[in-house]
């Protein structure tokens, strides 16, 4: 293949991409989009590793056949196997690849521009694939090469262990809790400068050691980074590393000069730091603030609750239901740990078959993920066309007889709207108490991630409906009619 | 233990104070029931239907309160009930004691503990067994009834063959548990209502029950319902002479009038006066549920139906749950049950009497031969202090536009200023970089470019399987590894095996992944 035909192969690709990020906008199109995401993939492979840029030989081709098809074992194995409720921790660990990847490529770079750099202009000349395109570049380009070859591995290093820590954090094996060492983001900040210092004098040609010492530095900066961060801010985080893992394919295309690694890469990461935008503006905080961990100060003491919250048993919940004529539910991150999407399912196929309205109220930062329940519910088989979105059905609530809240907290928190004092005030909310009647599915009395206690609980229209998702709602299903 | 109802002797009493089903909970609760012959009879419920429930039958009212230890009844008790009650017994009924002294000497004479189903205290915790407001619910619902009874028309308007009926106008003043029934049940009949009540922070309630709240301009403090308890207080001359003008401005037009005002502790306020009576049309209906205190309305007699000179029809009957005896006997044993459910914590049969208790304390009026009325304040306030609502302006059409055009400037400038930074920067790279990184440089910007356009459109509900596919394309920094895989030093070559390796996982795993989750999502 001449390198004509393999350029052409990489437009298709760039375009494919496109259309398919372009075709997640409805569900049906996304069904064909992937398609084109798989496709797009496989020319721009198939064309590279035919293309004049890899040398061929045996070795190199088994080298290649080999961990393209132990990836694709393990890929396939990973992606067969995956509960849908561990979508934030398999999402979070495949970022980590592409940043440890991205390190290993940067590396790659410079100890190939090493050697190089030691070869005479008749060694150069018989130069094949990566190393040819290295020997014919002016020192110019070469100072930018080195740049471009730190800024990759240094965000690399940072997406590896920050994503790392994200997915202990999701799998439950690091508490989700934020945690800084003594210095915080002082910390962070020094490694930053260090790392900057670094990279001026690696341009300037001070050997390999600042570059693994920078590696070092910005390992850290990830792991510290996102042990920083709480659980119920992890749609941020996720979201974040998504952008970050993207910015280092593009910061790898420069450094390799490859048009394809760069439009992706860019792609990607506008498509994390986008989704990013939309989860900080749903909890009505700025980035800064969720990156730099915890919430924001409180500007005086909060509003005093007053009342008490009342209990309700399974067969008060289910008469209520029986009674309803339009119901919505509002899952959160406690219907995923307790794995009742699917007893939820059931119950809205009950209700459904008895003639009542049934719709599910998502708030954008519902869960771990971005879209987390939506993949939830739609793994139970619930209908999509039920499944909407906050600003969809807010004005909904005050029509609606009974709303089921599972595991959610902070996202029906009235205190948003009525207490300026509130830590989360402004948060866009579900207006929930609006409705004629609230029961709130929950394990026990005590308060949600933010540590904020929730006046909805306490309010007239609310029942508490003690114990673990799974169950209670399991309770309800041979009572309603 | 054992727990008994007496047959009521008030003449057009027909409640009673255990059900057979009531009956049967406070079995669970480990108490034996005894009811008087007959007492249910009036209320549709049997002997033998509380024989059936286990219920045994007592001869007369002696036998019975010399055997039961908690006696339940429905009002005050006469002096001849107390007689055959002594120290030990516990009697729960409805007692007035800020009305009935003399009765409440005479109880405590006997030593009796009475725990008055009124007094119990307006807080959350105590809603199930708040007897008066599941009396002046049913009272609510049948003044409706009563008043269609006596109302020559229809309620709800109706255009038929034979001519067009108008809606008939309700007008409900104190938006009480009573006020608020009266509404629910007048508006489900399809009449226009109205409601007033001098507390503002109801208005709310009134509009959710689908009347229409009377707005009074008046420009005094408004009252603060969480101060009293939830209840209304008596309202300033001012505020009155207001709230009677607009009355006698809405009497002309109003069909059927339902007062419900009543203040803790004094008579019925005069609200709706003579002249107002006067004003209305003939066959009008006046319900009076504040007759027993006197009566909101002039013409008032309470227990009777009068007929004014202009043919309005006054109703004053004092009696409207009795009239409802098998409803209002059931909520109110499910009151006096829900009682002796807080006094039998352990469920044994045992009352334990916990003056600790805010509820029971407020409901206790004599213990041990000493009076504990007043109680002391609850520990809880009943219904939280109202906020003063802030009113959200109604912009003007020329406002609104005046907003939108300088909101749409404010974005215009925030672009032009963002256009005009990022050709800066870019100029300044494009001075100094060489032309090999500018090709490239251009394809990132356009890259971007491209993807924040593309992204917006992505629907919200398809945000993690958006997440899993650039995951997965991100797995073409695979290509970078390839083009290094080729190098003729063992390290690099590793290491780019290596990053082939984790990149394929990406890719295969991140599409499958997505496919997976995309086949999940069905329309109904």
């Amino acid at each position: 293949m001449t390198i004509g035909i393999v350029s052409a192969a990489y437009i298709s690709a760039a375009v494919l991409f496109i259309l398919s990020l372009g075709g997640l906008s409805g569900q049906e199109s996304a069904k064909r989009a992937v398609w084109y995401g798989i496709v797009g993939m496989a020319l721009a492979v198939v064309a590279t590793i035919l293309g004049p840029q890899v040398p061929g030989g045996f070795g190199n081709w088994l080298i290649i056949l080999l961990m393209i098809a132990g990836g694709s074992v393990m890929g396939y194995y990973v992606a067969a196997r995956v509960q849908m409720t561990e979508m934030p921790q398999l999402v979070a660990a495949l970022h980590s690849f592409v940043g440890l990847a991205a390190v290993f490529i940067g590396y790659n770079a410079h100890i190939e521009a090493w050697r190089v750099g030691g070869m005479d202009e008749a060694t150069r000349a018989t130069l094949e694939g990566f190393s040819a395109i290295l020997a014919h570049k002016t020192p110019v380009e070469l100072a930018i090469m080195n740049v471009e070859v730190f800024l990759g591995v240094f965000i690399g290093a940072v997406t590896f262990t920050g994503s790392v820590v994200a997915f202990g954090k999701l799998a439950g094996k690091v508490d989700g809790k934020a945690k800084k060492l003594p210095g915080g983001h002082f910390l962070n900040a020094g490694a930053a400068i260090l790392s900057l210092i670094l990279l001026i004098m690696y341009a300037n040609g001070s050997g390999v050691w600042t570059l693994i010492l920078m590696t070092l530095l910005a390992f850290f900066i990830g792991y510290h980074l996102i042990m920083g961060i709480g659980g119920a801010d992890m749609p941020v985080v996720v979201s974040m590393l998504n952008s970050y893992s993207g910015w280092a394919a593009a910061a790898i295309g420069f450094t390799l000069g490859n048009d394809l690694l760069i439009v992706t890469g860019a792609l990607v990461g506008s498509s994390g730091a986008i989704l990013s935008y939309i989860m900080c503006k749903a909890m009505n905080r700025s980035f800064v603030s969720v990156i730099l961990g915890g919430f924001g100060g409180t500007t005086g003491p909060a509003m005093e609750i007053e009342g008490e919250q009342i209990a309700i048993d399974a067969e008060g919940v289910a008469n209520a239901l029986n009674d309803a004529d339009s119901v919505v539910i509002v899952p959160g991150y406690g219907m995923a740990v307790a794995q009742a999407q699917q007893a939820v399912s059931e119950l809205t196929r009950k209700l459904r078959a008895s003639g009542k309205e049934v719709r599910f109220a998502i708030h954008p930062v519902a869960g771990r993920l971005p879209g987390h329940m939506n993949v939830l519910l739609a793994e139970a088989k619930v209908p999509y066309d039920i499944v909407l979105e906050m600003d969809e059905i807010n004005d909904d609530f005050p029509n609606t007889d009974v709303v089921i809240v599972i595991g959610s907290n902070d996202i029906v928190n009235p205190a948003a709207e009525e207490d300026p004092n509130s830590p989360i005030a402004g948060m866009p909310v579900l207006q929930v108490w609006r409705a004629k009647q609230v029961f709130v599915s929950k394990r026990g009395q005590g308060t949600g991630y933010s540590g904020i206690e929730n006046p909805l609980f306490y309010k007239e229209n609310t029942r508490m409906f003690y114990g673990d998702a799974k169950k209670s709602v399991s309770e309800l299903l041979p009572m309603i009619k | 233990m054992k727990i008994g109802a007496l047959k009521e002797r008030a003449e057009n009493e027909a409640r009673v104070a255990m059900t057979p089903d009531s009956a049967l909970a406070l079995q669970k609760l480990g108490y034996e029931c005894l009811i008087e012959a007959g007492a249910g009879k009036a209320a549709g419920f049997s002997d033998d239907a509380y024989r059936a429930a286990g219920v045994t039958v007592a001869e007369n009212a002696a036998a019975l309160s010399s055997e039961a230890d908690v006696i339940a009844k429905v009002r005050p008790p006469e002096s001849a009930e107390l007689t055959n009650l002594g120290p030990g017994k516990t009697l729960i009924s409805f007692f007035y004691p800020a009305q009935n002294s003399a009765l409440l000497e005479e109880a405590k004479v006997k030593g009796v503990n009475v725990i008055a189903m009124d007094m119990v205290p307006r807080i959350s915790r105590a809603q199930k067994m708040d007897a008066l407001s599941s009396m002046a619910n049913i009272a609510g619902y049948r003044a409706v009834i009563e008043a269609g009874n006596n109302f020559g028309r229809f309620f709800t308007g109706q255009v038929t063959a034979a001519g067009k009926v108008p809606p008939a106008k309700v007008l409900v003043i104190g938006a009480g548990v009573a006020g608020l029934a009266a509404i629910g049940t007048a508006t489900s009949l399809g009449a226009i209502t109205y409601a007033f009540d001098v507390r503002p922070e109801v208005a709310e309630q009134i509009e959710s029950m689908g009347a229409e709240f009377v707005f009074l301009d008046f420009k005094g403090d408004s009252q603060d319902g969480a101060a009293t308890g939830g209840y209304a207080a008596p309202s300033s001359p001012e505020f009155r002479e207001k709230q009677l003008e607009k009355f006698r401005e809405l009497a002309p037009q109003i069909d059927i009038v339902i007062t419900t005002a009543l203040i803790p502790g004094r008579d019925a306020p005069k609200l709706w006066l003579a002249d107002m009576v006067a004003a209305m049309k003939p066959g009008s209906v006046i319900i009076d549920l504040a007759a027993e205190r006197g009566g909101n309305c002039d013409l008032t007699v309470a227990d009777q139906k009068v007929v004014s000179e202009n043919g309005v029809t006054v109703i004053g009957y004092t009696d409207f749950p009795s009239r409802m005896a098998a409803q209002s006997s059931t909520l109110y044993s499910t009151n006096i049950r829900h009682m002796m459910t807080d006094l039998t914590p352990a469920k044994d049969g045992i009352v334990v009497h916990n003056m600790e208790d805010d509820v029971i304390r407020g409901a206790t009026v004599t213990k041990e031969g000493e009076i504990t009325f007043p109680p002391p304040p609850p520990k809880i306030k009943a219904i939280a202090a109202q906020k003063p609502k802030e009113k959200v302006k109604e912009l003007t059409a020329e406002e609104k536009r005046a907003k939108e055009s300088a909101a749409f400037k404010a974005q215009a400038k925030n672009q032009a200023i963002l256009l005009a930074v990022g050709t800066a920067l870019l100029l300044l790279v494009g001075a100094y970089a060489p032309a090999s990184f500018m090709s490239h440089f251009v394809v990132f910007v356009l890259a971007c470019f491209i993807g924040f356009q593309v992204i917006w459109n992505v629907s919200h509900s398809l945000h993690t399987p958006l997440m899993a596919v650039t995951n997965a394309i991100s797995g073409i920094v695979i290509l970078g590894a390839l083009l290094q895989v080729g190098s003729g030093n063992w390290l690099v070559v590793i290491l780019a095996a290596l990053s082939v390796l984790v990149a394929t996982i990406n890719i295969v795993g991140g599409f499958l992944v997505t496919r997976r989750m995309l086949a999940m999502f069905q329309k109904s």
